[in-house]
């Protein structure tokens, strides 16, 4: 390093890392107004005045190393804005740029942030804006359900869309082809051999060894930005509780978050702890059933009912205790609409010990099963660069050296009073988000005790009252997958105008593409397993 | 390898039709009595042996949904409902079931592969809807990029409403379609 480069590289570290990032826009000649208070609060907010920087300011966020976190996009009649949310060190920015509504593009943001590849195709699916530069001409999100010369979520086009016939099956998509001698093609999906959501998966083989993996997804988009669209807030919420049922509690709270921050609500505190205590609820629930079906891809039966049963006493409580097994529906704008009585609180410590106990049992067997050890150590290897690159989140991240935790790098009520510990490995192999999960499963017994204990006395909810029109808000959570972002903006009457909900998933899916590679064909079951993207999520 | 056979053996049948043996935990033959599978459970067997010789073949279909009506219809399997004892069986392809369990309001993306699904099925063949979403289109109802409800698609037998329906509803919805 140089001294001058010395000197810039003291300073960053010196500098909050927006005024770093404002600094280096200003050195590269990029006109922004950096907007405060940001309307987006705590997130800041930056308007970018030409959509012709739009490249250079990811490659000044490529050199800064922030987190390409999430992407969308806005009808605004004559203009198109696009919004873009980075991280760095815990601190979130949110970047906004508008195009020409007649002829709609902006330079892509993929070539700088792999993590920006799909919500690109996406956004020009949905609303025609291209983006040049970008790797993939490809559609992503339109099957067949309408056609390329029409964008569901400009305005103009009618919810109940415009070709009322009959879908034709999508059948002529342009996938890549790998050719040469030995090479042989595997098509697989959308509806799969099990009880599990679709989606296809194009494999090129050479014997048993994966050359090529390429997902192809979307087979469940339902529309949910679209029919988002003029709803109440407490109808929003039961939406979000629908992005992913597994993550009902992860997404309900992030979207309720966006909508409270754009009215600038406060939520009551002991409101907080139950949502705490609900999110941990679904991340031990998801855990044990990933660990089952992790188990059971390799044949080790045992294991998956274990865990398996230990799963649906936990389901058994949430019915007994907050009416719903999945606890859908639980939080709601202003708060949370069950209690945590005295009983319930008792309830839940008894299962606690229990599943302690339980678990301490199963992972002594678990250890000194060697065939196990054999099937899932070193099966689906992500390379902590890769993982870096790719922005991998949740223990899919986390097995491969990326630690980011929302609750503990960005705290939100009520982390921001609890003590988070995040188990990070470097392993990145199926067994490492095996155990990952394992780790986050007794982290998350321990928030749900420190939950409970300091649960503060008073209201669960605050009445909702509705923000002005053009109000929005940022909600970012740790879900048990990983960071959820949720964006909201109101219309008129407190209606909704704009959801857009970021899953974890739309995240590491392309991890999986790449830790299958070199792996053997009958190893993609449990290698998917193991990442357990959720299609729903990343269909929207 | 004896660690296994001892947490077998300390964790007993759990499943809930044989109330009459002693559990592992308290708080299992607690959860057993709040349900009524023992009953159901005799009932569906009763049908299945007598109209599909003892073995009903499934096969699930998630045509759009959310993923929570795959968690619960997966929750059947578990030791506590454990559906197979029945004769109820999930097959792998649509050639080998009797019965289509299909999740989701049909997204339009879905709407060809589930049609083709339904062809693939041999004769005579049942579909019943699952959840909300299956029977009415749910939260997501019909938009440009959802069909609504299975009935919009295909022809449907039975429907089996919840969000999502609890493994007990479904095992009743299973049992519905045959007992009419
Ligand atoms: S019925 Fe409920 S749980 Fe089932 S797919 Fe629809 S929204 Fe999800």
């Amino acid at each position: 390093m140089n001294e001058t480069n010395e000197l810039a590289h003291d300073v960053a570290l010196s500098m909050e890392p927006a005024a770093h990032f404002h600094l280096e826009l200003s050195n590269r000649g990029v006109e922004f107004q950096a907007i405060s208070p940001s309307p987006l609060l705590p997130t800041q907010f930056l308007e970018v005045a030409k959509p012709g920087d739009w490249g250079k300011v990811a490659s000044v966020a490529k050199d800064q190393a922030w987190r390409w976190v999430a992407g969308w996009a806005e009808d605004e009649g004559n203009l198109f804005s696009v919004s873009v949310c980075l991280e760095l060190q815990g601190t979130y920015l949110v970047l906004r740029t508008r195009t020409d509504g007649g002829n709609p593009f902006l330079p892509s943001h993929a070539p700088y942030f792999v993590s920006a590849n799909r919500p690109e195709r996406h956004m020009r699916d949905m609303f025609g804006i291209k983006f040049t530069g970008h790797p993939d001409p490809r559609r992503w999100t339109r099957h067949q359900a309408w056609d390329s010369e029409t964008y569901p979520l400009r305005h103009a086009f009618p919810k109940e869309g415009q070709s009322p016939g009959q879908t034709p099956p999508d059948k002529d998509y342009p996938f890549f082809k790998v050719e040469g001698h030995g090479v042989f093609e595997i098509p697989v999906g959308p509806v799969h051999a099990g009880i599990i959501e679709p989606g296809h998966f194009r494999f090129h083989a050479v014997g048993e060894t994966l050359l090529n993996l390429e997902e192809r997804l979307c087979y469940v988009h339902k529309g949910i930005e679209k029919i988002a669209e003029g709803r109440t807030a407490e109808s929003l919420a039961r939406l979000a509780g629908r992005v992913s049922g597994d993550t009902t509690v992860g997404h309900a709270f992030a979207a309720c978050l966006a909508m409270e921050r754009a009215a600038g609500l406060e939520v009551p505190l002991r409101a907080s702890f139950i949502r705490g205590l609900l999110v941990e609820l679904e991340r031990v629930i998801n855990h044990l059933w990933d660990m089952a079906a992790i188990c059971n891809d390799v044949a080790f039966a045992f294991a998956y009912y274990q865990f398996g049963r230990l799963r649906e006493l936990w389901l058994r409580d949430n019915q007994a205790l907050f009416g719903h097994r999945l606890l859908m529906d639980r939080i709601v704008p202003g708060g949370v609409n069950v209690d945590v009585t005295l009983e319930s609180s008792e309830r839940i410590t008894k299962s606690i010990k229990f599943l302690r106990r339980e678990l301490s049992e199963l992972v002594t067997i678990h250890d000194q099963n060697s065939s196990l050890e054999d099937r899932l150590v070193a099966a689906g290897h992500l390379r902590v660069e890769d993982a870096q690159t790719l922005g991998a989140l949740g223990f899919v991240g986390r097995s491969s050296g990326q630690s980011f935790d929302v609750r503990k790098d960005a705290p939100y009520s009520p982390y921001d009073q609890l003590e988070v510990t995040v188990p990070v490995e470097n392993q990145g192999d199926v067994a490492s988000r095996f155990w990952v999960r394992y780790k986050e499963l007794w982290v998350a017994l321990k928030l749900i005790e420190q939950l409970l204990e300091k649960m503060p006395d008073g209201e669960i909810a605050t009445p909702w009252v509705s923000p002005p029109p053009d109000a929005e808000g940022l909600g970012l959570v740790e879900g048990w997958r990983g960071e959820i972002l949720s964006y909201v903006r109101f219309g008129e009457d407190g209606k909704i105008s704009r959801y857009y909900p970021r899953d974890p998933s739309i995240v590491n899916w392309p991890a999986l593409e790449k830790l299958v590679l070199g792996n053997i064909v009958p190893d993609f079951p449990v290698c998917n397993k193991s990442v357990n993207g959720s299609y729903s999520g990343n269909d929207l | 390898m004896f660690g296994i056979y001892r947490k077998i053996l300390t964790t007993g049948v759990l499943t809930e039709k044989f109330a009459r043996k002693k559990r592992a935990t308290q708080q299992v033959a607690l959860e057993s009595r709040e349900t009524g599978i023992d009953e159901l459970g005799k009932k569906l067997q009763a049908t299945i042996d007598k109209r599909f010789a003892g073995s009903l073949h499934i096969r699930q279909v998630d045509a759009g949904s959310c993923n929570g009506c795959e968690l619960e219809i997966h929750a059947l399997n578990n030791v506590y409902y454990d559906i197979e004892r029945f004769g109820v069986h999930f097959v792998a392809s649509p050639r080998h079931a009797d019965v289509l369990l299909v999740t989701g309001p049909v997204s339009r993306n879905m709407e060809a592969a589930l049609r083709r699904t339904y062809e693939a099925t041999a004769n005579p063949k049942w579909v019943i809807a699952v959840g909300d979403c299956g029977a009415c289109g749910g939260e997501f109802g019909v938009s440009y990029a959802s069909c609504g409800a299975v009935a919009n698609v295909i022809p449907v037998d039975a429907v089996v409403p919840g969000c999502p329906p609890t493994p007990l509803d479904l095992m009743r919805g299973i049992l519905d379609l045959f007992s009419c």
